[in-house]
């Protein structure tokens, strides 16, 4: 859906990255995690296109000032790289916004028996969060955390509230152990045996070395991408990414914005990029 | 209470309930903006350009943002003629608003063989010819860049075809009015334009281009005022209707098109920003008639003070 947003809140959490809760209505609330918003800095023709984000949280709270006296949100955790998010970075409350969401698949949770591993690199740990809440109301749940030093290593602390363990590595070991999050994680999985899941958000290096880990493990792995966007709707064909069954003469491409962002990572052709 | 404007105008024989319709590319196959506006108060849709087979496109990047605009080099990615019949018209006839299938091919055969194809499907209004690709069995030159085979290739398809035939021009070329003068004579009924200028876009840090296909077709507004020169010179020039795209955003940009010369307008990258800005345009039209007390937008056609 389309609507127009309020900004509730728009807090630099650690240098350069922004976690910014924004007015919402209620269908919003059907949203699960993995999904995306489509978020319009300004109605102005520069920046043109709409940035996407995936969803940190949603929920509602209790307020004098809607009808119904509760007010939906929804947050996004962002890193300022460019335009578009400083000029995110720059808003304050009561500023307006235009939203597209819930936008693509989510994940799917799995079933309630068995571990979820959690692998999250830099702003990559944004839907990470909201999957999270859910998924710890019926599983244990393992977050691996990396980044380059420990101001890339985002809301930690958010997790561990929700009773998630935490593993952290970062490049300069600023904070937890020094080295890739992959690496812990590799350690991790050698001495657990037990039915698990991965669901893993990040840059594309760290993807593809949890896609091979899954893959040499056989655990169920399931991945979500970013790809530069117009639509974010499955129309301009911006955001492919290749399919398992992808080649020239047999063409297999997906859209990150409406078959993803989630793909399982043995929907996709992990060599050709 | 002012009476409401007549909105509806003719195009080749497709009468379009108002002037705005969405172009090539940019609007998928109508689904997917169902639930953003009601595609029965647009004037008409333009399907992504359809080839005969399947189509992989190009490698990614495929879009990168520009000042005011957009590249894109998608490299006319699309489901092909029998994928279309199947699994996208279904829905397309459940709407009560003309399609018009946008087609190309690599080689004038191809263009043909779909035009014949095109011409047996009852739910669809009419052709809207892309030239703007390279004929593959020539060395590649583009069809829509060379006067003598945009009329090679538009006499085919018109020999092919009884549906209303509608030719998309290319701005890449020297002399848009020779290549608007060679399709008329070829048998084109309207003539819509433009499509995207060929551009490119640097990462200087990488020292690489950005679109993997290096170069690509700019849109947006950016492109506004040379696609509003482009329907101004093809107005004086030939007596088909025209129909203007390049970079509208709202009712105004709409309206310069038509006072320019043309007899409808497409919506392109202004879906990417907004899924409902062809019907907010569409409205916002009929308001700024009503406004102005004019009472039928086929009297603003070319109606330029110049
Ligand atoms: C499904 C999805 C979810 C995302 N979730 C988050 C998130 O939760 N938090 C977060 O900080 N970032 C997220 N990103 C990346 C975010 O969209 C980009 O960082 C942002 O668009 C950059 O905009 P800019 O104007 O600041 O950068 P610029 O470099 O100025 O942007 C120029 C153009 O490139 C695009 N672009 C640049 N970097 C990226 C990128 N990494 N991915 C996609 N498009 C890009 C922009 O959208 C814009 O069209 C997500 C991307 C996708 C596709
Ligand atoms: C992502 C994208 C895909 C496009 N695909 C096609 C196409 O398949 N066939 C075609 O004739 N034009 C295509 N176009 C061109 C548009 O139909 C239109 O002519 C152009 O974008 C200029 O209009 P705009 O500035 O309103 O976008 C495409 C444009 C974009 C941005
Ligand atoms: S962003 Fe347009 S198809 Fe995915």
């Amino acid at each position: 859906m389309q609507f127009k947003s309020q900004v509730i809140s728009n807090v630099e959490v650690s240098p350069g990255y922004y976690r910014m809760r924004m007015t919402a209505p209620p269908a919003v609330l059907d949203a699960r995690p993995g999904q995306f918003v489509m978020v319009r800095v300004n109605g102005a023709i520069d920046p043109l296109l709409r940035r996407p984000f995936g969803i940190y949280d949603l929920g509602a709270f209790a307020t004098p000032y809607t009808d119904c006296g509760r007010q939906t949100f929804l947050e996004i955790l962002y890193r300022v790289v460019g335009k578009g998010t400083a000029m995110l970075a720059d808003l304050h409350q009561g500023d307006h916004l235009e939203i597209l969401a819930p936008l693509g698949n989510g994940f799917d949770l799995g079933p309630a028996g068995e571990d979820k591993v959690l692998v999250g690199g830099g702003v990559g740990l944004a839907p990470l969060y909201f999957l999270a809440r859910e998924l710890v109301k019926t599983a244990k749940v393992r977050l691996f955390a990396g980044g380059r030093t420990k101001e890339d290593v985002l809301c930690i602390t958010e997790f561990e509230r929700l009773g998630v363990e935490t593993y952290v590595a970062t490049d300069d070991g600023t904070l937890g152990d020094q080295g890739l999050v992959t690496e812990v994680l590799t350690r991790y999985l050698a001495d657990d045996s037990g039915s698990k899941q991965l669901f893993a958000c990040g840059p594309m290096p760290m993807l593809q070395a949890v896609a091979r880990i899954a893959a040499a493990q056989r655990i169920p792995c399931q991945v979500s991408l970013e790809a530069y966007m117009a639509c974010g709707m499955g129309a301009c064909l911006g955001c492919v990414v290749p399919g398992k069954h992808h080649s020239a003469e047999t063409p297999d491409y997906r859209c990150v914005c409406k078959d993803g962002p989630v793909f399982g990572y043995h929907e996709l052709q992990w060599e050709v990029r | 209470m002012a009476t409401k404007p007549n909105m509806s105008v003719d195009i080749a024989g497709i009468k379009l309930r108002n002037p705005v319709m969405t172009a090539s590319g940019t609007f998928g196959y109508g689904r997917e903006f169902a639930d953003y506006l009601d595609l029965e108060r647009i004037g008409a849709m333009i399907t992504k350009g359809l080839s005969l087979k399947p189509k992989a496109g190009n490698p990614t990047p495929r879009i990168v943002e520009t000042p005011g605009g957009m590249l894109n080099a998608i490299g006319l990615q699309n489901v092909g003629i029998d994928a279309f019949i199947e699994e996208k018209l279904p829905f397309l006839r459940t709407v009560d608003t003309p399609v018009i299938v946008n087609l190309y091919g690599n080689s004038l055969e191809e263009y043909g063989e779909l035009a014949e194809r095109i011409d047996a499907i009852p739910e669809v209004a009419g052709i809207e010819v892309n030239i703007s690709c390279p004929n593959v069995k020539q060395g590649g030159i583009v069809f829509g860049t060379d006067p003598a085979a945009a009329y090679e290739v538009v006499k085919l398809v018109r020999d092919s075809t009884i549906k209303p035939l509608i030719v998309k021009l290319s701005p890449n070329v020297t002399d848009i009015v020779a290549m608007a003068r060679a399709c008329v004579d070829a048998g084109a009924e309207a003539l819509s334009l433009i499509n995207t200028l060929t551009g490119m876009a640097i990462d200087l840090a990488k020292r690489r281009p950005i679109l993997a296909n290096v170069t690509g077709g700019l849109s947006g507004p950016a492109i506004k005022p040379v696609a509003l020169r482009m329907v101004w010179q093809v107005s004086k020039a030939v007596d088909v209707p025209l129909i203007g795209i390049g970079g509208i955003m709202n009712a105004t940009d709409a309206l310069e098109f038509i006072l320019a010369g043309a007899t409808a307008v497409q919506v392109g990258t202004a879906n990417f920003l907004n899924p409902s800005a062809a019907q907010e345009i569409a409205e916002g039209m009929e308001l700024w008639l009503v406004e102005n007390g004019v009472a039928d937008v086929n009297e603003l056609i070319g109606s330029l003070r110049a």
